[in-house]
């Protein structure tokens, strides 16, 4: 355990749903990126999944939507320790963009990566099985530029920045490959309740 | 955005700080002087972590810029605005006195940091002002003050903390909502006539404050012909 500060008591009611070392952020969403929201036109938006599989694949706006949608309802988890409760996405499933791509068998990773630049790694196994999205509503209504919109990655499980704003596709690889914030310290996976937040956590 | 320019892969370990001092910079704000166990320089616009523990093992974290420049000692300056029904900033500003000790690690942040190499345009709102006060100072320790050109935004001139050193020609400070007296520039929201003189091509601009003033910011940027992969952004808070 770590030491004792001083006079520090704390909020006590803990939400069991809250992972360690995060806290409640209530009825806000923050927003954290590291450069400027691109303004992306949905007319010329496209997802692509490419690298190591059998059928490199492209899907424009209107394909993806097309797809079999699903809903998402649950909690997320930012690494700067703010936690979103009872949060509700609808887009479709990384798996039924894998299935048509079908990654080789030597396949372990994928980097995913934004209209703008910015890539994350995932293991394989965190964006297939149900565990993973490509979202375009947020509570209801057309994700905004700000968190993303048109379209970005859901994988909840893992803290947020691996859910990728403004997604453009996935790299299928056979090796892991740290993206834009695990190259700048942060944790290869990020796992929030093993408090996976930067290198050697 | 392009590859971040540093790689930062090591370890970052808890250590225990020293307060071994507290200044006030405008209401609601205040600095901590904390002497480190482990030197380990910052980047200008890097930030440390801080982790509070209750007795019963409960503990809260937040992340806090350093506002100091790296000087080769022992020490960080982290500056904290108090938040109504902050956990961790209520905290630091009622009950923190010089001589606890508090566990943070750090620094952490590869890509909102200046290395002192390049020139830099600096846009922050509010608390914004933060990072980039160690970017300005960290110009001024190198010698290189002519590197940095500095806008902060501030709703009241009372709001504009570390007053004495954002003076000179390298800062333009405008205010929102009330300007001081004799001002030329009527208060209002930055606009394209505060952004475009201080564009001089090739720089970097460094963007930091709230999500609606980083947004902003950042548009009026690329108006003024920075190059969208050329701008960093560090926000904060919630958007509506």
């Amino acid at each position: 355990m770590p030491p004792v500060t001083r006079g520090f008591v704390g909020r006590r009611t803990r939400d069991k749903r809250l992972p360690p070392g995060q806290y409640d952020v209530g009825g806000q969403w923050p927003v954290l990126t590291a450069e400027r929201a691109p303004h992306l036109d949905t007319s010329r938006w496209t997802f692509t999944i490419e690298g190591l599989v059998e059928r490199e694949t492209q899907w424009t706006w209107d394909e993806i939507r097309a797809l079999p949608d699903e809903r998402w309802d649950g909690d997320i988890h930012c690494v700067t320790t703010w936690t979103k409760f009872g949060m509700r996405f609808d887009g479709v499933s990384v798996d039924t963009l894998l299935d048509s791509a079908r990654p080789r068998p030597e396949a372990t990773h994928v980097v995913a990566h934004s209209h703008s630049g910015y890539t994350t790694n995932l293991p394989l196994a965190d964006v297939t099985g149900g565990k993973a999205w490509v979202v375009w509503n947020a509570e209801g209504s057309p994700l905004t530029r700000e968190h993303g919109g048109p379209a970005r990655l859901l994988v909840p499980h893992l803290y947020f920045w691996k859910s990728v704003k403004w997604v453009a596709g996935l790299r299928v690889a056979d090796h892991d490959e740290p993206g834009f914030w695990e190259r700048n310290g942060y944790h290869d996976r990020g796992d929030p309740w093993s408090e996976q937040r930067f290198q050697g956590d | 955005m392009g590859a971040p320019d540093t790689t930062s892969r090591r370890t970052l370990r808890w250590q225990l700080a020293t307060v071994t001092g507290i200044r006030d910079e405008a209401p609601g704000v205040r600095t901590f002087r904390l002497a480190l166990q482990d030197v380990s320089a910052h980047l200008p616009g890097q930030y440390y972590v801080l982790r509070l523990t209750a007795e019963d093992g409960y503990t809260a974290q937040r992340s806090y810029s350093v506002a100091s420049a790296p000087d080769g000692t022992a020490t960080i300056e982290l500056t904290v605005e108090r938040l109504d029904d902050g956990e961790v900033s209520e905290f630091l500003h009622d009950v923190v006195v010089p001589g606890d000790i508090l566990e943070v690690r750090g620094p952490v942040g590869g890509w909102f940091a200046w290395d002192g190499g390049s020139p830099a345009l600096l846009v922050g709102g509010g608390s914004g002002m933060v990072p980039l006060a160690a970017m300005l100072r960290h110009a001024r320790a190198l010698g290189r003050p002519d590197l940095v050109r500095m806008l902060v935004s501030v709703r009241t001139p009372e709001s504009l903390f570390y007053g004495d050193e954002l003076t000179g020609p390298q800062v333009s400070v405008v205010h929102t909502r009330t300007a001081p007296d004799g001002a030329t520039r009527p208060a209002g929201r930055l606009t394209i006539d505060d952004v475009a003189p201080l564009v001089r091509g090739g720089e970097t601009a460094y963007v930091c404050g709230s999500p609606a003033f980083a947004d902003a910011a950042a548009e009026l940027l690329v108006e003024a012909g920075v190059a969208p992969e050329s701008i960093r952004v560090e926000q904060f808070g919630p958007t509506g």
